[in-house]
This record gives C-alpha cells, sequence and structure tokens, in this order.
C-alpha cells in the first residue's frame, strides 16, 4: 500500500527574542500552537496527536518538559510523544509527526518544538566538567571552529566569504517579523570587524540566543482539501545519524548528511538538486557552515560551494537562495530551530512568506543537524501534491 | 584487571522560570497565606492551578481562593529525608485536597511517625516565616482536629506580583570512565598514551572507548601510540569561558598522535598562538602529578604534509 500524501496546513511560530519573561513555557508554547491551528482554521478537537521537540532537559533543567504541556497543547486523551535529537530535533519532531500520517495511523497531527534559552544554560547543558578529563573547551563554537578551519583548507575559500552569509542571513531577518535578531544598521564591514571569538569565526557569524516555539499541523489528503489556504506537500523526508567521534569520520561534510540527502532526493525524484530545487532553509548556526551545507547537501561540488555565496547564487533574490527566514544566525531558541527551517520551506512554497517570499518557490528544502554533526533531518516540500 | 576508576560529579546550576499568568498569581498569594485554585470549564476548581483547561484545553483564568485545610487522599512515609526537602526528619509525602478544591497538592506532612499518618485525616497548612512567592511558602502540612476554615474571597489580584522563581537543580552522580578509559588514564600518568586497536577495521582509538563504534566490536589490543603528532586543525580561543581557568588568547587544537586513528584535542603551548598552523608537528608537555599532558609544544620538526593528515581532521 503505498503512503498517504502529507500536507502542511498550518504555521505557527511566536516572535522570537532574547526574553519571554512574560509567559511560562506552557503560554511559549501554545502561543505557537494557537497559531497554527489558526492558519489551518482547525480547532484542538481536530488534531489527533501531539508530537513535540526541544533540546535536551538539562538545557532548561526541567525533567521531560512535554509531561506538564499536555493541556496546553491540547493533548489530553491523545497520544502525545517526545522526540530527541539535539539541535536537529526540531526536524526529527516534524518527520516523526509526518510518517504517522503517511502510515495512516493518524489523519491530522500537531507538531511542535521550542526552546526557552532564557531559562536554559546550553553552555552548562552542553559542558559538564567530567572527572580525570582536562576542562578545555566550553560552548559549541569552539568545537566547530576547527572544522570551519578545515572546510578553509580542503576548499581554498577566501576568507570573507562567512562575513557574506552572516551580512545576507542579517539582511533577510529585516523581512521576517518573527526573527529574533532585526539588526537594522547592519553593514558588511560591521560583520568583518566584529571581535574574532574561535577564531575564524567571528561574533557576528555565531547565532544568538533565543526564546521562541515554531509549530505545523500536518494533515492527509482529505485534510488538505479542508484547507482554507494553499497546502505545502511533503515530497521527501529523511533522518540519518552517525557517532560523534570516529575514525574516518569527515566533519566537513559528514556521509550521515549526504545519505540523508540522497534518500530525499531519491523520495522526491530529484536528479539534480541545483536545478531542481528552488530554494534552501537550512541550519547554520556559524556562517561558514552555509557553503559546507551547500556541498554536503549536494548543491555545490566539494570545495565549490563557497563561490554559490561569493557569487550571490544564494542571496534573497538569488537563483537559489538560502536562508530566506534570515536563518539560525538570526533566531536560534535551539530546539525550535530545526523545525522553524521546515515550517519555513512550507511558508515559500505556500507563498505565504511575505517579503521574504521567493518568486516562482514550487519546491523547497528544509534541513536541521544536531550534535557534533551527528544528526540530520531533512524534507523537500512543494506547491503540487506528490503524483499530481 | 585493575581497579575501575570512579568519582563524584555534581552538577548544579540555578535555573529561572517565568511563570505566566497563573502560577504567578498562586505564588503571590502563597506569600500573602492565600491557597487560589482555577475553576474549569465544567465547574471544579484545580489546585495546584493550571493555565489550560485539561479537559477542553482552553485557556483559564478565574482563580478562587481556598481553604488552608483539608484532607489528605493519599501518603508515603518518607524514613530518610534527602537534601532539599521540605523537612529534615522522617515525614509523610501527602496529597492533600484542600477544602474546597476537587484535586489534591503534594506536599510534605510533620507526623511523629507512619501510624500517625492515613489516609482521611484532615491537616492544614503550616505557613513558613518568610514567604517570599514559592511553593516552599508552605512549610508543610500538620495535623489538624479543628473546624473548617472558610476561605477569604480572593481574586488572585494582588500589589508587587512575583513573576519568577530560580529553582536550583542540583544533580549528584558517581562517574566511572569504564575499562577502557580507567586503562588509558592509569597510562596517562606515567606519561605514556595507550589506545585500543579496532580488530575489524584496524582503527586505533585514542581515548579508547572499549568498542568500535563504526564495527560495533568491542576492542581490546592495547596500542602505545605518540608521544609526537601532528595538528590537523585547530581554532584560537579569544572567550574566557567562566569554568576555565586557562588565559586567552589560546590554542585549541585536533592532534593526531603518530599512530592514532583519529585526533584527540589539546591546547598548544611554547609558540606564539598565531603561529600555531595545520600540520605543525607538537609532543606532549606534563606537569609532575597531572593526569594529562598540561599541553603540546612544536618539537621542532618539518610540517607534516597536508596528504598524510587529512582523513584525521
Amino acid at each position: 500500500m503505498s503512503k498517504e500524501p502529507v500536507a502542511v496546513v498550518g504555521i505557527g511560530q511566536t516572535k522570537h527574542v532574547a526574553a519571554r519573561r512574560d509567559v511560562s513555557i506552557a503560554g511559549l508554547v501554545r502561543e505557537a500552537a494557537r497559531r497554527a491551528l489558526d492558519d489551518a482554521e482547525l480547532g484542538w478537537a481536530d488534531i489527533d496527536a501531539v508530537v513535540i521537540g526541544k533540546a535536551p532537559d538539562f538545557f532548561e533543567g526541567v525533567m521531560m518538559p512535554e509531561l506538564y504541556l499536555a493541556d496546553a497543547l491540547g493533548a489530553v486523551g491523545k497520544p502525545m510523544l517526545r522526540v530527541h535529537t539535539a539541535g536537529s530535533v526540531g526536524g526529527s519532531t516534524a518527520l516523526v509527526a509526518a510518517n504517522l500520517v503517511a502510515s495512516r495511523v493518524h489523519s491530522t497531527v500537531l507538531t511542535l518544538a521550542f526552546e526557552k534559552q532564557s531559562e536554559s544554560n546550553a553552555m552548562w547543558g552542553l559542558s559538564l566538567p567530567i572527572p580525570f578529563q582536562q576542562p578545555l573547551l566550553a560552548g559549541a563554537g569552539g568545537f566547530f571552529a576547527p572544522h570551519v578551519r578545515a572546510y578553509m583548507r580542503r576548499s581554498g575559500a577566501p576568507d570573507t566569504v562567512g562575513s557574506l552569509v552572516a551580512y545576507k542571513d542579517r539582511r533577510n531577518a529585516l523581512k521576517n517579523p518573527y526573527a529574533h535578531l532585526h539588526e537594522h544598521g547592519i553593514t558588511l564591514e560591521k560583520v568583518q570587524a566584529s571581535p574574532m571569538l574561535w577564531d575564524p569565526i567571528r561574533y557576528s557569524e555565531t547565532c544568538p540566543s533565543s526564546d521562541g516555539a515554531c509549530a505545523m499541523v500536518l494533515t492527509d489528503r482529505a485534510g488538505a482539501a479542508r484547507s482554507p489556504r494553499p497546502p505545502a506537500w511533503m515530497l521527501g523526508g529523511a533522518m540519518r545519524s552517525e557517532p560523534t567521534l570516529f575514525a574516518g569520520k569527515d566533519a566537513v561534510s559528514p556521509q550521515a548528511g549526504k545519505d540523508c540527502a540522497a534518500d530525499v532526493y531519491r523520495q522526491a525524484a530529484i536528479a539534480d538538486p541545483r536545478r531542481d530545487i528552488d530554494a534552501v532553509e537550512m541550519y547554520v548556526p556559524f556562517s561558514w557552515y552555509e557553503p559546507m551545507w551547500l556541498e554536503n547537501l549536494g548543491f555545490a561540488e566539494e570545495g565549490e560551494g563557497w563561490k554559490l555565496t561569493e557569487s550571490g547564487v544564494t542571496e534573497l533574490d538569488g537563483d537559489l537562495p538560502v536562508n530566506m527566514s534570515g536563518g539560525v544566525l538570526s533566531t536560534n531558541p535551539i530546539g525550535a530551530s530545526g523545525m522553524i527551517r521546515f515550517a519555513e520551506a512550507a511558508l515559500q512554497v505556500r507563498g505565504q512568506a511575505g517579503e521574504h517570499q521567493v518568486d516562482r518557490a514550487r519546491k523547497v528544502l528544509g534541513h536541521a543537524y544536531g550534535g557534533g554533526s551527528q544528526f540530520f533531518s531533512m524534507w523537500l516540500v512543494g506547491a503540487a501534491a506528490p503524483d499530481s | 584487571m585493575p581497579e575501575v576508576l570512579k568519582a563524584p560529579l555534581v552538577v548544579e546550576f540555578p535555573f529561572t522560570r517565568s511563570l505566566g499568568p497563573v502560577q504567578s498569581a498562586f505564588l503571590t498569594g502563597l506569600r500573602e497565606r492565600v491557597v487560589l485554585g482555577v475553576k474549569t470549564g465544567d465547574g471544579r476548581t484545580l489546585v495546584p492551578p493550571v493555565e489550560y483547561d485539561p479537559v477542553t484545553a482552553d485557556e483559564i483564568r478565574d482563580l478562587v481562593e481556598v481553604a488552608p485545610t483539608g484532607t489528605v487522599t493519599t501518603w508515603a512515609w518518607n524514613h530518610e529525608p534527602r537534601r532539599g526537602q521540605p523537612l529534615d526528619t522522617p515525614f509523610a509525602w501527602v496529597l492533600v485536597r484542600l477544602d474546597g478544591a476537587d484535586t489534591a497538592l503534594l506536599h510534605a506532612l510533620d507526623a511523629p511517625a507512619p501510624d500517625a499518618v492515613h489516609t482521611g485525616m484532615r491537616v492544614r497548612i503550616r505557613w513558613a516565616e518568610e514567604r517570599t512567592g514559592a511553593i516552599t511558602d508552605i512549610a508543610c502540612f500538620e495535623p489538624y482536629e479543628g473546624e473548617a476554615v472558610e476561605p477569604g474571597g480572593h481574586d488572585g489580584a494582588f500589589e508587587d506580583a512575583v513573576h519568577g522563581i530560580v529553582a536550583h537543580a542540583r544533580l549528584d552522580y558517581t562517574y566511572s570512565p569504564g575499562r577502557a578509559q580507567t586503562a588509558y588514564i592509569n597510562a596517562l600518568s606515567s606519561q605514556r598514551t595507550f589506545g585500543e586497536r579496532c580488530p575489524s577495521c584496524r582503527k586505533v582509538y585514542v581515548p579508547p572507548r572499549g568498542a568500535c563504534p563504526t564495527c560495533g566490536v568491542a576492542t581490546s589490543e592495547q596500542v602505545e601510540v605518540g608521544p609526537a603528532g601532528t595538528v590537523t586543525t585547530f581554532c584560537i580561543v579569544n572567550i574566557k569561558a567562566k569554568n576555565l581557568d586557562i588565559e586567552v588568547p589560546y590554542v585549541y587544537a585536533h592532534i593526531a598522535l603518530d599512530g592514532a586513528g583519529l585526533a584527540l584535542h589539546g591546547r598548544i603551548g611554547g609558540i606564539p598562538y598565531d603561529q600555531v598552523r595545520m600540520g605543525l608537528r607538537v609532543e606532549p608537555v606534563w606537569t609532575e602529578g597531572a593526569r594529562y599532558p598540561d599541553h603540546y609544544r612544536p618539537t621542532g620538526e618539518p610540517d607534516a604534509d597536508y596528504d598524510m593528515y587529512k582523513e584525521l581532521l
């Protein structure tokens, strides 16, 4: 029996900010969920199941927060489950929800991801002291910076490429009312003059720390037929994982990422991603990851990704826009960040991205990764239903 | 087999919590010796109150005061109170349905022994002397034989409401690095570095993990590596981390020790930070009594060729 086609009919997110002191975690997730339901013109009773994701419990120090969020998300009396894949969780949460529809277990599923980083401490959560080990590093920047240097060496990219990505993403964010950073006075010179934190990563080439939530309503063909607005159709979706560190790991272009993309392209009959895909919303927490992922996802040959960035191809009005929303570089509620990528891809093919809408965006890829480049999740969504 | 290393590991952090409108009223109420519940769509009163109706999922904001007296609905005896619990002598964990409420609140009951506790017994709140707007403003419950106390008619609006709390999280572990890493750590104290070779792919894991993550098989063959190695990639850390006693800037490097199948991470010293480069040949610098090299310094050998280490980044 073939799979049920999966449609995105509702999308909601909070205005991402540094701190939402006016709401509890329940109030935060509720806001995104309500907006997604409103977009779909559905009520709580129309939802069959809820699939939620966030970063590890250590971040906010709330053990299994999904347990107490059931009433805020209308999940009482329904299946509710939590997905747990570090920074990629927003993407894998959406895919678990999509699979429940595709397998005809449920007709309509609410999926949601969040982080309230103002009430959490990611650095503490990621850098627990370990007895007998030399404490050397704190935070994600220092972990990823050597991989960026390895990419620069391997590709021969000029050292300005990272700043071009940051400048582009921050300008895109100005067109997105939900983005956290709205740096109205941003210039390339300011990015390039910002302090070097973990050389070769500058301050302006890193993501902020945000409070926010993102929700989507996923449904089957019948649900899509009742949708008041154009649905986004899932054309392919996949997840892959590999260890953080192992002999032979390619941290610059992990095999799990390549395999995940290949699986999505096979499902969606994408022969040439550069030609067949109109835009990409990818997980770029440090600016250099744009050219790195362009190669990993097959949009450029190995060592050539930076040329797409440098020549303006990835600009909002370029031939392959990347991170139209402003990306993780402009908004990073960690657990939600993957789902925001997936939601932006859906917004684009629904023609509902407002000022950051890409013309004729018919097929858009949403991408997330997490941990030490060990979890990958991606989906390709289209304006037209599969098989039509 | 030598004894496996163990050490205490305590992680703790003060988390902040924004309360939202309902928890804000509830905790501010406790500060003022007022217990608030919330009315649901079907007319029940939930204590402690929640923001959303568990039946209809509607937002609920109709706060009502309930009594400081109530009935134990079930309980469990706590023989050995632990750090941070409401009482430091043995006590009963109780669920108390306060008069006027339809649900029960979890708290502690101060009772001399388990035979002094029973389901259905009447109890009342013992308020803390100093109250700040936290669940600990209820010091505990105590047995109560008197009349039921009528609740006041508070509506939950307070001057100077509490909007946030600080929740101290603390976890006590006993950490053990396991058999393979214990051998590695013990060898380091005699300034030697041992990895383990995978019997299947023949790669040498440093530090060893007791198993090869790629092949999924146990490793046991010990292989000495180094002492010298090659910087395969690195970054220059310019921001000082709160929990680290290392002067910035410093170089954090991936170092492939000679014979190792992957790089380990270390600090580079003995050379200006801006002269460190990929391919630099380095050796460990030990300090007396340390469990690991303090840092790595240049050996003075010519740099390694990129092709020799490009798979070890």
